[in-house]
């Protein structure tokens, strides 16, 4: 088969078909990662408002096709047809871009997340590095938007989301550092296999060698800074209906706001999936005996996704001001201290990471 | 020309024209844009050089951090373009001679036979994040160290200059969360107890209501 592809290619385009020839395979790649990821987050709106209903003692949507099923698909339609409306005085070129620069980002950051060992688009040195640098960008897209929409409480929203994201990157990058000490690379395929072994991964236990245990504060200040840096209830002043109607999407309509939703939507699977992966062990099996799988990462996204859902329903929305307290004055001291505690475990003879 | 050499050019257009267009963008808020544009195109051609540390910590710090903070100061500038732009032939001379004077400079620079030498070599095995870790905190520990404590004076020189005395100097709005999630229901309610007082005298049933009125307002505002 990949022989006469790379016959024919060469018949046709010559000496340049390899460099083609990467490119369309990249893409081919590209997309089958992409359309299960855009199907994934249609089906994750499904589930949060059935979550949500339950917790609350509703129904959820049940009226679309059997169970509920296709509503994710009729609000995408319904979007889709939904005019683009441009406020007046807006700085329109900015206005369409803002919401292509929060989905970029949050789609270029899957081509370093593996899924199995061998299961990865561009597997990196510094994979975890790049997912920093680049989720670091996303918040240009909700910063843009608000400006760009000339509104007081889109900029405000705006204003907020900047704060926010920018303090609550600190905590998460301080948090990451403790698990490259221990894991020694920067490799996300690297920190998997090494929470692999251990003490308990000997005697059948494997799930009490994963990261979460011994790192346990991280892996809460980590996964409490990913739902702040998403902007997701409780930290969701961004856009608190209740002060700023909806924040930097209130001018958004149509396919553009749909694109916000997106960009949200995978930025809370990515940081699921980042969290199974630097805590929970990635797609290794939870007990000796059971074979390595790319479900088992799925399975654990899918409990850390619960999380989210769990918290919008059941905490109320932080003060601005209590966010930038935990912010700065509990997560980052937390994490500095923690820092200093793991590196002098690693220095002592009880090291347990060798 | 081979496909490395077409990112390259690909890129290089990018940031040539990006950064023009910082410096004629009529919009200061577009020319932070642009600035970002060219930021994240020079870290793709570092990428191409194989520094891929440099490159990521270039979008992480320079992107994710210092330019958010310098769009959110241009954004919130109102800024009257006539009145920048006045002057612009007065000071072209002067401006045009500082140009002229950094262009000669960097000639002599890349026509010195060091960078004619130094063509890309590949690093060997290790990954050049591993080897840049291993020299930071071995022979440049020091000079490392005393840049960071360059920076933590910088801190402290920011907070200095906006410090106004904190939660005690007067005018402070600063509350205390721990205080607030402590408070019990005696520190914000006072119920008074009063005896019952009826006026004797052939008092207007108005005015009994009134002070009835006044005395559950009290408990309730107290």
């Amino acid at each position: 088969m990949e022989e006469t592809i790379a016959q024919f290619g060469t018949q046709w385009f010559g000496a340049a078909w390899p460099s083609l020839w990467l490119v369309i395979w990249t893409l081919v790649k590209i997309v089958a990662i992409v359309a299960p990821l855009l199907l994934a987050v249609a089906y994750l709106t499904y589930f949060e408002r059935k979550v949500i209903g339950f917790m609350q003692v509703r129904m959820g949507p049940n009226r679309v096709g059997p169970l509920g099923l296709l509503q994710p698909i009729a609000d995408g339609l319904k979007l889709l047809f939904k005019e683009i409306i441009f406020p007046s005085w807006a700085d329109k070129k900015v206005f369409v871009i803002a919401p292509m620069l929060a989905f970029a980002p949050a789609l270029a950051v899957w081509a370093v997340v593996p899924f199995n060992d061998a299961l990865v688009l561009a597997n990196i040195d510094a994979s975890l590095l790049y997912i920093l640098a680049i989720s670091s960008m996303s918040v240009y897209g909700v910063v843009l938007a608000g400006w760009s929409s000339n509104s007081k409480y889109a900029f405000l929203g705006a204003m907020r989301a900047a704060a926010q994201i920018v303090s609550y990157e600190i905590a998460m990058g301080f948090a990451l550092i403790v698990v490259l000490m221990i894991s020694g690379s920067l490799n996300l395929t690297d920190i998997v296999h090494a929470q692999q072994k251990g003490w308990f991964a000997d005697r059948g236990l494997a799930f009490l060698s994963w990261n979460w245990l011994p790192l346990l504060p991280l892996f809460v200040v980590y996964f409490v800074s990913g739902v702040a840096e998403t902007n997701r209830a409780p930290f969701d002043v961004a856009e608190g209906e209740s002060e700023i109607v909806a924040g930097f999407h209130v001018d958004y309509s149509g396919m553009a706001f749909a694109v916000f939703f997106l960009a949200e939507y995978t930025e809370m699977i990515l940081v699921a999936v980042l969290t199974s992966l630097l805590f929970l062990g990635g797609w290794s099996a939870p007990f000796g005996g059971l074979p390595d799988s790319a479900w088992w990462l799925v399975g654990k996204t899918c409990f850390m996704l619960f999380f989210f859902l769990w918290f919008r329903a059941t905490f109320p929305r932080y003060r601005y001001d209590h966010i930038m307290r935990l912010g700065w004055k509990v997560f980052i001291p937390l994490t500095v201290v923690w820092i200093f505690v793991v590196g002098i475990w690693m220095l002592s003879p009880w090291n347990i990471w060798k | 020309m081979d496909f490395e050499a077409f990112i390259f050019f690909f890129l290089a257009t990018i940031l040539v024209v990006a950064s023009l267009r910082v410096i004629t963008a009529r919009n200061p808020v577009h020319a932070v844009l642009y600035l970002i544009l060219a930021f994240f195109t020079a870290a793709g051609v570092w990428l191409l050089l194989e520094a891929e540390f440099l490159a990521l910590v270039l979008v992480m710090v320079y992107i994710g951090a210092v330019m958010v903070l310098f769009l959110f100061v241009v954004m919130m500038l109102d800024l009257d373009l006539d009145q920048v732009r006045q002057g612009f032939w007065r000071y072209m001379p002067l401006g045009a001679l500082i140009g002229f004077i950094i262009v000669l400079e960097m000639g002599a620079i890349f026509t010195h036979r060091i960078f004619q030498e130094s063509a890309v070599v590949p690093m060997p095995g290790e990954s050049n994040t591993r080897m840049l870790g291993a020299i930071l905190s071995t022979d440049f520990a020091y000079p490392f160290e005393l840049a960071a404590v360059l920076l933590l004076v910088a801190i402290v020189a920011a907070v200095a200059l906006t410090y106004r005395g904190g939660r005690t100097h007067s005018g402070s709005r600063a509350i205390n969360p721990a205080e607030q999630v402590r408070v019990q229901a005696a520190d914000r309610l006072r119920i008074v107890k009063m005896p019952v007082t009826r006026e004797e005298s052939e008092g207007v049933e108005g005015e009994e209501a009134g002070t009835e009125g006044e005395q559950t307002g009290e408990t309730k505002a107290c």
